[in-house]
């Protein structure tokens, strides 16, 4: 049996995803790190930005997620965010749109976090 | 119709439309508790893994943050309390006052400064009338709250603690909030978020005898706990105003629900009264019928003769 990591990827009001996955890839805010099954105990602060979960039936997982943290023990992965989507449900023109007006208003914050959305969708 | 009858029909009307009014109100409150509930459900995973980081990297780093370690003497303390925007709930609003005055009475007289906060209308009249300077004060939310107003409450709190008491920080925050523990009963309870004692959350982890991996921290154990103490004392936050939203919901059902019961009682009451009335008035007048027939009857039988 191939090895699986169980990941759970919660945001502050629900729970986004969970599953069984092979291979997670997120960034830390000393780089990007990849967890594998069997990987050391870890927990680490994440940075803003794509998070993508390769799953035990081969398919891809990516998601937006907005600080937050990744914790692993046990072949148990948790990704903690205050704010988390998946790319799927991320509507790209609406957080262009958004990109935009943050521009234009120069709120950093909206404007990091549609640029973090917009990166997600990317990667799909 | 009599006047006697007249009002108590007027009475009878106008509390019905009062037992009409609390029934709407008790059926809204009955469905936002479950709406509320379902929130707090689903804000757990969140708590729960949040939780469980903070005990594996504070039992784990060895050095002391300030947020995890007990003052020498703690001189300044700060309260928060979540009360609600508005009434209609029963004492829930007073129990949640009451036991934070009690708090602030027992941290005063262990010989600390207290600096309130209140969240929700009724908490921050509370303190104006009796002229208590609030350090902080949200409403409006109450109702339905956002982890961004949760983040909103903690980022001055969280200012607070980090800075040096001499300069107006704070030693400890507690927080005053209402548990739901279920339908029928909400009690009003405080808890000490800040410093944070490692034996009470490892118990809300459900895990305090586990051996706990050895974890490597990224980037360190220092920074990691850095980002995560806010974020926790945040989601602790959040937890208490679903708590307290949910809790204030079935204080309103119940309010509402005993409203009723007492204005369906009052109609019954009172309509039985009416009935009297009308029964009375009805009696009276067919004694007057009966009375003034017999005298016409006697008038007449003497102009016969």
């Amino acid at each position: 049996m191939a090895a699986e990591l169980h990941v759970e990827l919660v945001a502050a009001d629900r729970s986004v995803w969970s599953g069984e996955a092979t291979l997670v890839i997120a960034r830390t805010t000393s780089g990007d790190i990849g967890v594998m099954p069997g990987h050391q105990p870890l927990l680490g602060v994440l940075e803003s930005g794509p998070v993508t979960i390769r799953t035990s039936e081969g398919g891809t997982v990516v998601a937006a997620v907005h600080g937050g943290f990744i914790s692993f023990a046990d072949d148990k992965l948790s990704l903690l965010a205050e704010i988390a989507e998946l790319a799927d449900e991320i509507d790209a023109r609406r957080a262009e749109r958004a990109l935009e007006r943050a521009k234009s208003d120069e709120d950093a914050a909206a404007e990091r976090r549609a640029e973090v959305r917009l990166r997600a969708v990317a990667v799909r | 119709m009599g006047a006697q009858l007249r009002v108590y029909k007027r009475r009878i009307k106008s509390v019905t439309a009062t037992k009409k009014i609390t029934k709407a109100m008790e059926m809204i409150a009955a469905s936002r508790v479950v709406k509320a509930q379902r929130k707090v459900q689903s804000s757990t995973p969140y708590a729960t893994e949040l939780t469980r980081a903070v005990t594996a990297v504070a039992t784990g780093a060895n050095d002391k943050h300030p947020l995890t370690t007990e003052a020498e003497n703690p001189t300044r303390a700060a309260v928060l309390l979540l009360a609600s925007d508005r009434g209609l709930a029963g004492a829930f609003n007073s129990n949640a006052i009451k036991a934070a005055e009690q708090l602030i009475k027992r941290l005063e007289g262990a010989g600390r400064e207290v600096d309130v906060y209140a969240v929700g209308r009724r908490g921050i009249a509370h303190f104006n009338f009796r002229e208590r300077k609030l350090a902080g004060s949200w409403a409006g939310f109450t109702d339905e709250p956002t982890y961004a107003d949760a983040k909103k409450i903690g980022e001055p709190l969280i200012e607070a603690i980090e800075k040096a008491t001499a300069e107006g920080g704070v030693d400890e925050l507690h927080i005053v909030y209402t548990e739901f523990v279920s339908m029928m009963t909400q009690t009003a309870v405080e808890a000490r978020l800040l410093p944070l004692s490692l034996d009470e959350v490892a118990k809300e982890a459900g895990e305090s005898d586990t051996l706990r991996p050895l974890y490597d921290f990224e980037p360190s154990a220092e920074d990691v706990l850095d980002a995560l103490l806010p974020r926790y004392v945040e989601s602790r936050i959040y937890n208490a105003l679903l708590q307290s939203s949910a809790s204030k919901h079935a204080a309103t059902r119940r309010a509402m629900k005993s409203a009723t019961d007492n204005a369906g009682e009052l109609i019954n009451n009172l309509s039985r009264l009416a009935n009297a009335a009308r029964q009375a008035e009805i009696t009276q007048e067919i004694s007057e019928i009966v009375g003034g027939t017999a005298a016409l009857a006697d008038a007449t039988a003497g102009s016969d003769k």
